[in-house]
């Protein structure tokens, strides 16, 4: 008999606002420990919170971008349990009244397109963060955290295995990229993933489920849910019983464990926070976010193969982030005649060489401008492609131009028919049992005559010229 | 009501005598009692508030107001290591 496996994922998603949720302390990431807090983030007694408004806004730009509906009236609540990272003892929250409900996500799937309910969006704070290891007896904390403003995005358990829920992740993942809601870098802890797993009988109600926490990286959070699965199914079919219970994945053992000895202290009393009254937004307000609303991932995409022509993979490789879609944008407006040229080289040639140095598109030492420049000596066929390759080469370690890279290195293309030929008819004279070859009929050798007069030619012969004038010689 | 006196201390940590849950048992319930009164107004059709105060949310502009003042905050705390707070181990 089969099993159906039933996934819903909370993903806690840092906004990338310049303070934190509750009070004037810088969020930058990297500080020295503890320098960036207050009275308030650190839970001094008579201290009291004031919402940071840019947070709430890009919190609803994000319950927009998934099309969901935003309450214009939402309140917040505490959520009390005792941890050494927690210095108020409880973290602001919102729980039944939330800024966003009712949202979707479209991600894709085999077979087509699937559609992923999101339950909702509350704003909350981040708690501090406690170092444990190689410390004897006492655990060491760093409150710099502490109040960061969050995003708890909560799914629908609408994903069926791992993969649907990394499809889901990902598109979420890029969406607060592309909305700047986020850095969303996973292992800054911007971006971090619970996920809540049962298996059933088919038609059967929904099983018990099991959360599984500590789940940073896309890789760990495949391997987590697909060990939890076997695991439950694994255990029913001994016989056993699942039970409702928090699990840490271990990524270096591939397993998680039980963290049962602490749910007996997860009663956490929720109550409204006295000391913020109700969130309200006005109608013109939401409009006037969603009008700043940037292009969306799908929407991008759907441009690029229309207006550039660009194949459905070139157009996901240049919309993944962002960065990269303005980066192709500019390069298609500095050499506006050839949009696929323009993606080619900048998917496969740019962006291979910027990943073997570990470069974000952001700081490529080669500018828009600069490789349009050596694009154009493609297209006026100044220079060979093959040879265009080790110009790059050279851009991507000096500031010189094409141009001056091409004079220098003398990689002009020869594209005059006359110096072709002589160079043919000295290739022939040098191979006279291959000319007789091909003129018996072995069509072939032709590589063999292209290779022997890129040779002579230094590579610099126009390799389409070569063909054509070697196909006429030969025929004598 | 019962009130489960032990499992509430436990959750607000405060340590309790066999003694002090003895009196504060029927204390808390009495409390709680007193309140639940509350339930017996007929409340349909009135709005629930989310908030006794029907004031507005202050705003705060997102622009950093504080600086470094690590060594003055952790005067109160008894114990740091290199600007870190140090606690008694909190993992197993």
């Amino acid at each position: 008999m089969s099993w159906e496996v039933v996934i819903g994922l909370e993903v806690h998603v840092q906004v990338n606002t310049k303070t934190k949720q509750f009070c004037g302390c810088s969020t930058q990431f990297g500080a020295e420990p503890n320098t960036q807090t207050c009275p308030v983030c650190l839970g001094m007694p008579g201290q009291l919170p004031v919402l940071n408004m840019e947070a709430a806004r890009k919190t609803v730009l994000t319950g927009l971008a998934i099309n969901a509906d935003i309450n214009l009236v939402s309140k917040f609540d505490r959520k009390n349990y005792f941890y050494p990272d927690l210095p108020k003892g409880y973290q602001i929250t919102q729980f039944p009244l939330p800024i966003v409900e009712h949202g979707y996500l479209d991600i894709p799937v085999k077979d087509g397109e699937k559609r992923i309910g999101i339950t909702r969006i509350h704003m909350e704070e981040d708690a501090g963060k406690s170092m444990h290891e190689g410390l004897d007896g006492v655990s060491h904390i760093d409150l710099n955290r502490s109040g960061v403003p969050l995003m708890e995005i909560v799914s629908e358990p609408d994903m069926a295995d791992a993969d649907e829920a990394i499809a889901y992740l990902k598109q979420l993942h890029q969406l607060v990229c592309f909305l700047d809601v986020s850095g969303a870098n996973m292992e800054k802890g911007q971006f971090r993933c619970d996920a809540n797993v049962s298996v059933r009988r088919p038609g059967e109600p929904l099983g018990t489920r099991a959360e599984l926490k500590n789940l940073n990286s896309f890789r760990f959070i495949k391997q987590a849910i697909e060990y939890e699965v076997n695991r439950q199914i694994e255990l029913i079919e001994d016989g056993g019983e699942v039970v409702q219970e928090t699990r840490l994945f271990d990524s270096a053992k591939g397993e998680s464990r039980s963290m049962r000895g602490k749910e007996e202290a997860h009663d956490y009393r929720y109550f409204p926070e006295p000391d913020l009254p109700p969130l309200r937004f006005t109608q013109a307000e939401v409009d006037a976010i969603r009008a700043g609303m940037p292009e969306l991932p799908g929407q991008l995409r759907k441009r690029f193969e229309t207006e550039y022509g660009l194949s459905p993979y070139d157009a996901d490789v240049l919309t993944q982030t962002r960065d990269l879609a303005a980066w192709y944008e500019a390069l298609v407006a500095a050499h506006p005649a050839d949009p696929k040229r323009c993606a080619n080289w900048m998917a496969n040639e740019l962006l291979g060489r910027l990943k073997e140095s570990g470069t974000d598109i952001a700081e490529s030492p080669v500018s828009p401008q600069r490789l349009a420049g050596l694009l154009e000596r493609i297209a006026d066929n100044t220079i060979s492609g093959k040879a265009a390759k080790d110009v790059l080469d050279a851009m991507m370690t000096s500031e010189d131009d094409a141009d001056a890279i091409i004079d220098a290195r003398g990689l002009k293309q020869v594209s005059d028919s006359g110096a072709i030929d002589a160079i043919i008819e000295e290739v022939m004279a040098a191979n006279p049992a291959q000319v007789e070859g091909y003129r018996g009929g072995k069509e072939k050798l032709l590589g063999f005559f292209v290779g022997q007069v890129m040779k002579a030619s230094r590579g610099k012969a126009n390799p389409g010229m070569v063909n054509q004038r070697l196909k006429a010689l030969l025929k004598g | 009501m019962d009130i489960d006196v032990r499992k509430v201390a436990m959750l607000s940590r405060i340590r309790l005598t066999d003694d002090e849950a003895a009196e504060l048992g029927p204390q808390l319930s009495n409390i709680i009692g007193y309140v639940e009164q509350l339930s017996a107004v007929n409340t349909d059709g009135v709005e629930p508030i989310a908030h006794p105060h029907d004031i507005a949310m202050p705003q705060r502009v997102d622009a950093v107001t504080n600086s470094n003042r690590r060594d003055a905050l952790q005067a109160s705390a008894p114990k740091t290591e290199s600007g870190l707070y140090v606690v008694p181990k909190v993992i197993e």
